[in-house]
């Protein structure tokens, strides 16, 4: 490889953040086991956040700074992804919101702010259906990622939020980034627009606190190994499996949830994935599984924050 | 750059020194768990690019973060119950980070060998004199955290040059004698331990290490899915089990926090344990274990055998 002269410079060995806890600031480091245990409301011990991620793809995908993944990948006009990715919002979730109903779950809507936009019939049906509304940003193709100038930045989390709690009439509380992708400035930008949970960071089954220049934020962490889309799009695995993987999580979950305290089971679904009708009854099954246990308390994700801090306080 | 490793000779899997371990045992079986820290905004390396997307890569840093808040302990907890010590590939910086996991490994007696810094930081473009203080500093750091003379060297995100295992062995032996710097896991060409030549001439081997059953390399770059990741442990293990009989094999499975600790998966990492463990003729050990036994009682049996071998095909040839 390289010769003696091509050699890095010695800074490729200095580690100026090597030290206790994290080589960030935004949050401490713990361990899950080491906690104090948390109990949900009625002393339940699972709490189950269903997420349907609603999205527009834009046909004319720019790629900045990458392709998001389940984007365009053919020559311009892809419209093969763009009109499968579109059937998530006209048909597939309207079998969703089905599965949903029979199972009663209240889900939490993440939903670009464009389609928001754009569908006002969509954004009334869910309304009547119920559930939160979290912003998802403004559309697939407008990432938040490092380099990102700020103010380009801080105008898209604006719009966003702003536009979202304008057609919705709800406060609108959370946020889920196109891809779970953040430049550095993402939270502090959130905080700034009254947002107060951020459901990017994978890395925990309960939420935690996250500090912000204009002060704290919750991570609310939405799974990415058993979502829909990672399972079959990104592993092409398949229907049957992707149920059974979403069963063992809920599984060993709840148990360990009876075991050690409260637990967050996260599942985030995509209509123009699961909403299809080869797919929709393993999503049923799905909901069948995960309903009807007594340790179970399934809201949506901004009343399970509330009762963290509920039963952080009480502790 | 060189068309092969040349770091160890053709020997024939059939024409080998009968291996047996401790007990009478056909396998030697042993845990690797990883234990690693990516760092969130790492420097550039002209050769490898540490994240995909441009920094902060949160999808990337928050799942291997997931490892260690959330998965440690769950994989902790199914290898007590099951009775396996881990070898643990320790991304040395994890003692400064995260010290409170080190101090669990400790009190169970866990090995620690080294995996580099931070598995952000490649070897690829290091001067020699720069690889020698990055090795050197991994080890210090073992010993300091853990009072280890660290054995074993899996390189940082698997990255090499043509000299590292020979500077593996030669800072082990600067800084703790025949204690330090004895096995590498970084060759994949065996399921048996192998002398390996270093430069130094020291008494040097191949661990078997297996990237076939890496959990991360199944259920990341295969795509397995969980619970046939049971089904190819099994297997693995059935097949080296009975080839056991004839001479001691070895088996590993690599882990991450992250990937088998993931509730949707381990209950697939218990099955294949549970399964593993019940067999009556297997060497539960560490790395340092094995490769300590197989030095002191197979290692010159293996260069006899070995020179042997060559000089048969020199005549024959």
């Amino acid at each position: 490889m390289a010769s003696k002269d091509m050699a890095l410079n010695d800074d490729y060995l200095d580690y100026p953040l090597r030290r206790h806890g994290y080589d960030h600031d935004r949050y401490e480091w713990s361990m899950l086991s080491e906690r104090a245990p948390v109990s949900w409301p009625g002393g339940k011990t699972l709490a189950v956040w269903i997420n349907i991620s609603l999205q527009f793809y834009p046909l004319n995908q720019r790629g900045e700074p990458f392709k998001v993944p389940n984007g365009m990948t053919m020559p311009y006009p892809d419209l093969r992804h763009f009109s499968l990715r579109d059937y998530g919002n006209r048909v597939g979730i309207y079998r969703v919101l089905k599965a949903l109903a029979a199972h009663n779950i209240t889900p939490t809507f993440a939903i670009n702010a464009q389609l928001a936009e754009q569908t006002p019939y969509l954004v009334q049906r869910l309304k009547e259906h119920g559930g939160e509304f979290i912003a998802h940003g403004w559309n697939m193709d407008h990432l938040h990622y490092g380099g990102q100038p700020i103010e380009e930045e801080a105008e898209l989390v604006k719009r966003s939020v702003d536009t979202l709690r304008r057609v919705t009439g709800q406060p609108v509380r959370g946020w889920l980034s196109p891809a779970k992708h953040q430049s550095f400035n993402t939270l502090d930008l959130l905080a700034e627009n009254g947002i107060a949970y951020c459901a990017d960071w994978v890395n925990d089954d309960l939420p935690y606190s996250c500090e912000t220049k204009t002060g704290n934020l919750t991570m609310m962490p939405l799974a990415t190994e058993i979502e829909d889309q990672f399972v079959m799009s990104q592993n092409l695995h398949s229907e049957d499996s992707w149920v059974t993987q979403v069963k063992d999580a809920f599984d060993f979950l709840l148990e360990e949830s009876r075991e050690q305290g409260g637990r967050l089971f996260a599942l985030n679904l995509h209509p123009w994935l699961v909403g299809q009708p080869h797919r929709i009854a393993c999503l049923e099954e799905v909901l069948a599984h995960i309903s009807g246990h007594p340790d179970v308390w399934q809201a949506p994700a901004g009343e399970i924050l509330d009762a963290f801090h509920q039963a952080a306080e009480q502790a | 750059m060189k068309e092969s490793l040349g770091v160890y000779d053709y020997w024939a899997y059939d024409q080998r020194p009968k291996i047996t371990w401790p007990g009478g045992a056909k396998v030697a079986f042993w845990v690797a768990p990883n234990i690693e820290y990516y760092e969130l905004d790492p420097p550039q390396n002209p050769s490898r690019k540490p994240w995909p997307h441009p920094h902060p890569s949160v999808p990337g840093y928050s799942i291997r973060d997931y490892g260690n808040r959330v998965g440690h302990q769950r994989q902790m907890a199914l290898l007590d119950k099951y009775g396996v010590r881990g070898s643990v590939s320790l991304s040395v910086a994890l003692c400064e980070h995260h010290p409170e996991i080190i101090q669990m490994c400790k009190e169970r007696d866990w090995e620690f060998f080294s995996h580099g810094i931070y598995n952000t930081r490649y070897t690829y473009g290091l001067s020699e004199a720069q690889e020698r203080a990055m090795i050197r500093d991994s080890m210090e750091t073992i010993h300091r955290h853990t009072g280890q003379a660290c054995a074993g060297y899996l390189a940082p995100a698997l990255s090499h040059s043509e000299r590292t295992l020979d500077l593996f062995a030669e800072v082990g032996e600067e800084l703790f004698g025949d204690k330090g710097g004895i096995y590498t896991c970084d060759l994949f060409h065996d399921d048996q331990p192998t002398p390996v030549s270093v430069r130094s001439g020291k008494r040097f081997i191949s661990m078997p290490y297996s990237l076939e059953m890496n959990d991360t390399i199944v259920y990341a770059v295969n795509k397995v899915e969980p619970r046939q990741y049971a089904t190819m442990l099994k297997r693995h293990f059935d097949r080296l089990y009975l080839e056991g009989a004839e001479s001691g094999t070895v088996m590993c499975i690599p882990t991450h926090n992250y990937q088998v600790s993931c509730p949707h998966r381990i209950k697939a990492f218990e099955e294949a344990l549970d399964y593993i463990t019940g067999h009556p003729d297997v060497w539960v050990a560490t790395g340092r274990e094995i490769a300590d036994y197989y030095l002191a009682h197979y290692y010159d049996a293996a260069l006899d055998s070995i020179q042997a071998q060559a000089a048969t095909a020199r005549r024959e040839g």
